[in-house]
């Protein structure tokens, strides 16, 4: 897909500086409401007692999920390297099927309309849209 | 056969009751025309979408916006034949219209993303899974009569 104009990282640079206030929040409705309506990804979860939106596990997990968002518009200009060892825990340890971050990524989108629904114009999911896919492929990079 | 559970039914039915067909179908399409740009090459009579702006003042496209919640609202008063109320609409968008069926699922991930913001906290994983249903089911429909 396309890559990240210098319009788009000062988009979501400037989304982000308001949306990482609350950010955990976030993370924990977008991946407890991934759970629930797209079920297929609760396989990668087994492991934990309880996978209902706003439980324990699942909130914790939200605010690393969203802890990597937050470092990969850090590293905006190059999430490549920026997202190597992220890559490699996802592809040689998680061996999450790159698909679902497709998956998460909408989950968030849509967290993040009904969270900021002034602030989420159309411009903005485009950048935050572009971006996501930005990430997902740099995570899926050490796959093969 | 698609089953519906009775919370299924309701909840469709309440988010429908809820949403401005006019607001909720025009922003849905106006930022699938933005989000993902070449959805604009169905659009090519609708004049001026050189950016968000234009796109999103268009009143050709808050119409069309318009034409298609009122299919929706045609699926949902046929939730136990979708596919067969739905099957000259998919002739249409095949032969006619000739879309790419895989624009359905971009323009119903914006119609999420707008009903989410419209509804806010109301909007709950299992609303949002019975309304993910009813798009897929409604996708589905559409893309029946392609070959």
């Amino acid at each position: 897909m396309t890559s990240l104009s210098a319009k788009d990282k000062a988009a979501v640079k400037a989304f982000w500086a308001k949306a990482s206030l609350k950010a955990g929040e976030v993370g924990a409705d977008a991946l407890g409401r991934m759970l629930v309506v797209y079920p297929q990804t609760k396989t990668y979860f087994a492991h934990w007692k309880d996978l209902s939106p706003g439980s324990a596990p699942v909130k914790k997990h939200g605010q690393t999920v969203m802890g990597g968002v937050a470092d990969a518009v850090s590293k905006i200009d190059n999430l490549t390297a920026g997202l190597l060892s992220l890559s490699e825990l996802h592809a040689f340890t998680l061996r999450v099927d790159p698909a679902n971050f497709k998956i998460l990524s909408h989950n968030i989108l849509v967290v993040l309309a009904i969270t900021f629904p002034d602030d989420f114009t159309p411009e903005v999911h485009v950048a935050m849209d572009k971006f996501l896919a930005a990430l997902a492929l740099a995570l899926s990079e050490k796959y093969r | 056969m698609v089953t519906w559970t009775d919370f299924e039914r309701a909840t469709i039915q309440d988010i429908f009751s809820k949403i401005d067909y006019d607001v909720v179908g025009s922003a849905a399409l106006s930022r699938c025309l933005i989000v993902y740009p070449w959805t604009q090459r169905y659009f090519g009579s609708f004049g001026n979408l050189y950016n968000a702006a234009a796109i999103s003042s268009n009143p050709r496209v808050a119409a069309h916006g318009r034409v298609v919640l009122g299919g929706l609202e045609k699926a949902l008063q046929n939730m136990d034949d979708i596919k067969q109320a739905f099957a000259d609409l998919s002739v249409l968008h095949s032969e006619k219209l000739q879309v790419d069926p895989d624009n359905f699922k971009l323009l119903a991930d914006c119609l999420t993303i707008v009903v989410a913001s419209q509804l806010g906290k109301s909007f709950t994983p299992e609303v949002h899974a019975a309304f993910a249903k009813f798009l897929a089911v409604v996708v589905a429909a559409l893309r029946k009569q392609y070959h």
